[in-house]
């Protein structure tokens, strides 16, 4: 058995959402207890602990990635983007914009994870096509819609984006 | 006329108010509260046997272990706590934590409270159970046998309940039937598996003998009670709050009930604050489940399919306990066991049976998915019989519009609906013909196609009184009537003018806020984000009954009306100080664009703010008989939910929606693989209050279904080890797998609910799984349809066989238990026989070859104990592993046998190894093992995948490390993978 007290915890800076936090973890603390409980950024949920459920997926240096699946002391000096992110000073960005109005989510609780996939997806690929789209959301399970909303969200940024790339080229 | 309609904002689809802090992160959900630094954070120490006694249990050393405030265990309780009621007359105890046995894997045995939940769960590891195991029964029709293992002892037998129940004529009908078609059905345990688990805060004021609690509790809250008698005290001396926001439920957050009281014990002990939160191998292992139902089902029919008669009797597994408000499940759809039907002659036989499994609760559907399961696949099968379309079956039988409010003959009052109508729309609308013929040119090409049809009436707004049909009329009698189901509502008016609601709906996702702020802006004139909705629950302060809580899609039917009756009386009371203020005739004043006006003389108005101003800032001014403020508070219940009559008729639910469903799967002649092509679902749920959550409802309903349908399955062996612990074990739906469905409406509304809406989130969870498992039927041609579909199943149905592997690798060798984990192999080491047998006899030797060993002791002659490490992916923790050698033949064969105890279960294993000389000069040696190793608890639970995965990767560290230790000269080799320490390895390091 590993034993560790409170005098085991280490010092973890790192930058959330372009805001340098430093917090305290012990070795085998995970990122996503970190975040929550440590940083108190609790938009980041935790569904399953094994990396199934992608409800506690963030970005790491512009990479999705589980935070339960990595400990908080991995994450020093990292660049992390979570959920809290995205909004501008409560003003929704287009993708979480998109979600409201396509119903795309119910309890929202799987939703944080899913739209930091989602902007990573549309980042790397402002026009991905429905399999590809598809391909990222299997990463992700939702309990209550079905994902037909969600699909629906992330397919009516793709027109945005390609009416935009269209009226670019024009 | 049509500014007026731009003001309706009932039954548009409206945004939710609830989306923009949800999808920025700010929602607020019960892990989310801030606690106090003097919290201590609780971890549960679980069952690793289905079946054991208890016969002590050490915690000196877990308590002793820095940062550990306290540990609870089965004795503590009985000091503060009594056992759960349970619904029916039986002597059987449920406390919340075991006390000298436990009756299935994961029942909670003991709670740590400590620093943080890592502590906690150190300290688990250290807590000593000695338990003798006992055999466990986990098949329903098994439990009842006369020599089967009996769980609770005072009761004599694992049936503790049998009803029987007749209406009309029965026996005549049978008699008199062309033909009688029966089947029996077998219904799975699933589980809706919220993606948020359960999270208590519990605190006990010593001062005040209270129990503060906060919990993503769903309801009912008639479950309040049930928790403090549990607890000793008063309800006022519990005290409930739920969060803001609810990371779903499903039914399934009914079951953390048993966890406030412990929490609370916890707290009591622990002299702090405790907090817990459920991790999802505890959830899936030991929260709740969906009933597992045998069901055999006959229907006495004429030749032309007319059911003029049916026949149930359900056989119902509880699991380990009848946790309330258990046996529902069973008596939920009572009033509505004929269905969509119009057949007048019903029998009824009940039973209910405890096994060695997590006690059962609510689930979407509750009841429905069991009961259809059993009536379509009936209604399918007298199609097939009479060669008749099954679809023209179904219409001859559906209950007809002229009927209606129709009676049933088990006493539901259906209220609403034109089915035929319903069912012709969607063929029509859905394209029933061409989906004909595509299972024409599938099959005509060689294909497997089916077509799949279902009727179903989807009932809502329980009837609280249906749960005492369970009692005799007798026993009715005794503990006097239980009917109803209030819904309460609070609408309020400050000093300024603005609106505030309250509801005793507890939302888990659904978006209730958004419609009462919708249902109470067409009442009062404003527009919905005027209006503040607060739902969370607080049982000090709220107005709640024992109906309140989010369950049995109550919500449209119920707390919207109850909303909406609040708002009406606070706009009559506006009326009355308008005629006052005014000065008009009470038929003058006239209520529009926020303004109440003379009709006469639209000049002589007040505005809404003002007038509701007056009534806090001038009381003086109110017409005689009206109190000051703004406030009403409605509760509101529908009177045809009566108490069960003497003849055991129950309106089981106030109000019944309509679900028309029909699907085409094809499926996959080689891999076994049902891929569902279409699926058109028709709801009539009365008058549709915000039609995109009712169709979110739709499309969640029918996806949980379809994993329900296809792969979900909380599984066990028949030994009671549970197989589905993780969420690569229990398969929930993604995008990939998850059509969308064509989604139809018609809209036939309650005469019985104040706003003529109904339930509407259910009845797909009743109607999808029977859907396609007909549609397999159909297919296949077959009868004998289980769920879930999984492709191994439905291979078996289709007749394929897998081709064994043609060379190499270890293969499962068939042994009497098919659930033991077993495997044969061989390896090459370059050292000969002599030297290769000393090494695995020398304990120093396996000491620092097993990885995780912290310690191997020589307990006697060739038998060892070992305290090993054990860390894999998300399984984890310490081992003691017993072992001993026997039948040795020194430089040849040894035999192995032991068992493992842990924090990750329990396990015991046989295997043996035969060693060879070989290489030229005989300075080589291959050594061949088997081994059988039988697994519970924890380790069992992740199941197969990973435990494949982690033993090939110990395995290999084992023998690298065994090698180099060995022969390090020669190392290192490409090993042929496993050794006979695998085997031991198994037995120390991953075994249960």
């Amino acid at each position: 058995m590993i034993e560790y007290g409170a005098a085991d915890r280490v010092k973890v800076t790192l930058t959330v959402n372009n805001e340098s936090l430093t917090g305290y973890a012990s070795s085998r603390m995970l990122l996503s207890d970190f975040i929550r409980h440590e940083l108190g950024l609790t938009g980041t949920h935790v569904g399953c602990e094994h990396g199934v459920c992608g409800a506690c997926t963030i970005q790491i240096d512009g990479r999705p990635v589980r935070s339960c699946l990595m400990l908080a002391v991995q994450a020093e000096g990292r660049e992390i983007q979570t959920v809290e992110g995205l909004s501008d000073k409560g003003t929704l960005n287009r993708l979480q914009q998109a979600f409201r109005s396509h119903h795309a989510l119910q309890c929202g609780f799987c939703t944080s994870g899913i739209l930091m996939s989602m902007t990573n997806l549309l980042n790397e690929n402002p026009t991905p096509t429905d399999d590809e789209i598809t391909d990222i959301l299997s990463g992700h399970l939702c309990r209550c819609t079905g994902y037909v909303g969600i699909v629906k969200a992330v397919q009516s940024l793709v027109l945005e984006n390609i009416a935009r790339e269209n009226g670019e080229n024009a | 006329m049509k500014k007026i309609a731009d003001k309706v904002y009932v039954s548009q689809a409206l945004e939710r108010v609830e989306d923009s802090a949800l999808l920025a992160g700010a929602g607020v959900f019960a892990d989310d509260i801030a606690v106090g630094a003097r919290t201590g954070h609780a971890a549960f120490l679980r069952s690793p046997h289905a079946h054991a006694d208890i016969n002590s249990i050490d915690i000196k050393t877990a308590e002793a272990l820095d940062g550990v405030h306290a540990i609870v265990v089965g004795e503590d309780l009985r000091a503060w706590s009594r056992p759960f009621i349970v619904g029916v007359k039986q002597p059987m105890e449920h406390w919340c934590l075991a006390q000298d046995r436990v009756r299935y894997i994961g029942e909670p045995v003991a709670i740590v409270v400590a620093e943080d939940r890592y502590i906690a769960e150190d300290a688990l590891a250290l807590i000593e159970v000695d338990y003798t195991p006992l055999k466990a029964v986990v098949d329903p029709e098994i439990a009842i046998l006369k020599d089967a293992p009996v769980l609770h002892e005072a009761v004599g037998s694992n049936l503790i309940s049998e009803r029987n129940f007749s209406y009309g004529d029965p026996e005549k009908a049978f008699r008199d039937a062309d033909r009688i078609v029966s089947m029996k059905v077998r219904y799975p345990r699933n589980a809706c598996t919220p993606i948020e688990c359960f999270v208590v805060n519990a605190d006990y004021d010593a001062a005040e003998d209270n129990y503060d609690v906060l919990a993503n509790f769903q309801g009912p809250f008639s479950l309040l009670p049930v928790m403090a008698l549990a607890l000793n005290i008063p309800v006022n001396k519990l005290r409930l709050r739920t969060p803001p926001d609810s990371g779903g439920s499903f039914g399934v957050k009914q079951a953390i009930f048993p966890y406030i009281v412990a929490l609370c014990l916890a707290s009591r002990k622990a002299g702090r604050p405790v907090k817990w939160v459920e991790d999802r191998l505890e959830h899936l292992m030991a929260a709740t489940s969906a009933t597992n139902r045998v069901t055999e089902i006959e229907g006495a029919v004429t030749k032309d399919g007319e059911l003029i008669g049916l026949c149930y009797r359900q056989l119902e597994d509880c699991g380990g306990y009848l946790r309330a408000p258990e046996p529902a499940t069973l008596y939920r759809m009572h009033g509505n066991m004929t269905g969509a039907y119009k057949v007048q002659n019903l029998a009824i036989e009940n039973r209910v049976v405890l096994t060695n499994k997590t006690p059962t609760g609510l689930n979407r559907g509750f009841g429905g998915p069991q009961v259809y399961f059993a009536l379509e696949r009936l209604m399918h099968k007298i199609a097939v019989e009479l060669k008749l379309d099954p679809l023209e079956v179904i219409k001859r039988n559906l209950v007809e519009a002229k009927d209606m409010p129709y009676r049933t003959p088990s006493g539901a009052l259906y209220d609403s609906g034109d089915y035929r109508k319903a069912v012709l729309e969607a063929c029509k609308k859905g394209n029933l013909e061409a989906l004909k013929k595509r299972r024409d040119q599938v099959r005509g090409a060689g294909g497997l196609y089916g077509i799949g049809y279902t009727a179903i009436v989807e009932p809502s707004i329980s009837n609280m009184g249906y749960i005492s049909t369970a009692l005799t009329a007798l026993e009715r009698e005794k503990a006097g009537p239980k009917d109803g189901g209030a819904a309460m509502a609070t609408v309020s008016v400050d000093a300024l003018g603005s609106v505030s609601v309250t509801m005793d709906s507890t939302p888990q996702g659904q978006g209730h806020r958004t419609v009462a702020a919708q249902v109470v802006a067409d009442v009062l004139g404003l527009k919905p984000a005027d209006i503040r909705v607060d739902v969370t629950m607080d049982t000090a302060k709220d107005n709640w009954s024992i109906s309140a809580g989010n369950y049995s899609s109550r919500f449209a039917g119920s707390v919207a009306g109850s909303v909406h009756l609040a708002a009406i009386e606070i706009r009559d009371k506006l009326k009355r100080m308008a005629q006052t203020s005014l000065n008009i005739a009470a038929d003058k004043v006239s209520f529009s664009d926020g303004k109440f006006s003379d009709a006469d003389n639209p000049d002589n108005a007040i505005q809404f703010r003002r007038l509701a101003g007056q009534a806090h800032w001038s009381p003086g001014l109110l017409p005689e008989g009206d109190v000051p403020g703004l406030r009403a508070a409605s509760s509101w219940t529908m009177p045809e939910l009566e108490a069960p009559d003497p003849e055991d008729r129950v309106n089981s639910s106030g109000a019944h929606g309509f679900v028309f469903d029909y699907c085409g799967v094809e499926i996959d002649r080689d891999t076994g693989r049902v891929r569902l092509d279409k699926y058109v679902t028709m709801h009539d749920a009365g008058r549709l209050l915000n039609p995109a959550l009712v169709d979110g409802q739709v499309y969640g309903g029918f996806t949980q279904a379809l994993g329900a349908a296809l792969f979900e399955e909380l599984s066990y062996t028949a030994d009671g080890t549970f197989q589905a612990g993780s969420m690569a074990e229990y398969l929930i739906p993604t995008v990939a797998e998850t059509p969308a469905p064509v989604i139809l409406h018609m809209s036939s509304p309650s005469p019985f609910t104040p706003l003529g809406a109904k339930g509407v989130g259910e009845g797909n969870s009743m109607s999808t799984p029977v859907c396609l498992a007909n549609a397999v039927a159909d297919a296949l041609g077959r009868d004998d349809i289980e769920l879930p579909l999984k492709q191994s199943k439905v291979r078996d149905w289709i007749g394929i066989r897998e081709t064994p592997p043609t060379s190499g690798g270890a293969v499962a060798t068939p042994v009497a238990d098919k659930d033991a984990i077993t495997g044969r192999g061989e390896l090459t080491i370059r050292l000969p026989v002599e030297r290769v047998w000393d090494l695995l006899l020398d304990p120093e030797n396996l000491e620092k070859a097993i990885p995780g060993c912290r310690e191997l002791i020589v307990e006697g002659d060739h038998s060892y104990r070992a305290d090993v490490s054990v860390a894999v992916g998300p399984v984890r923790g310490d081992i003691v592993a017993l072992v001993k050698l026997s039948d040795l033949d020194p430089s040849k064969f040894l035999r192995l046998g032991g068992s493992a105890d842990g924090p990750l279960g329990s396990s015991t294993g046989s295997g043996t190894i035969l060693l060879t000389a070989t290489g030229a000069n005989g300075d080589a040696t291959i050594l061949h093992y088997d081994y059988s190793v039988s697994l519970s608890g924890k380790i069992a639970a992740v199941g197969g995948r990973l435990l494949g995965g982690a033993m090939k990767v110990l395995i290999k560290r084992f023998f690298e490390r065994f090698i180099r230790i060995a022969a390090p000269e020669t190392a290192p080799a490409g090993f042929p993978l496993f050794g006979w320490l695998e085997n031991l390895l198994r037995a120390i390091g991953i075994k249960r």
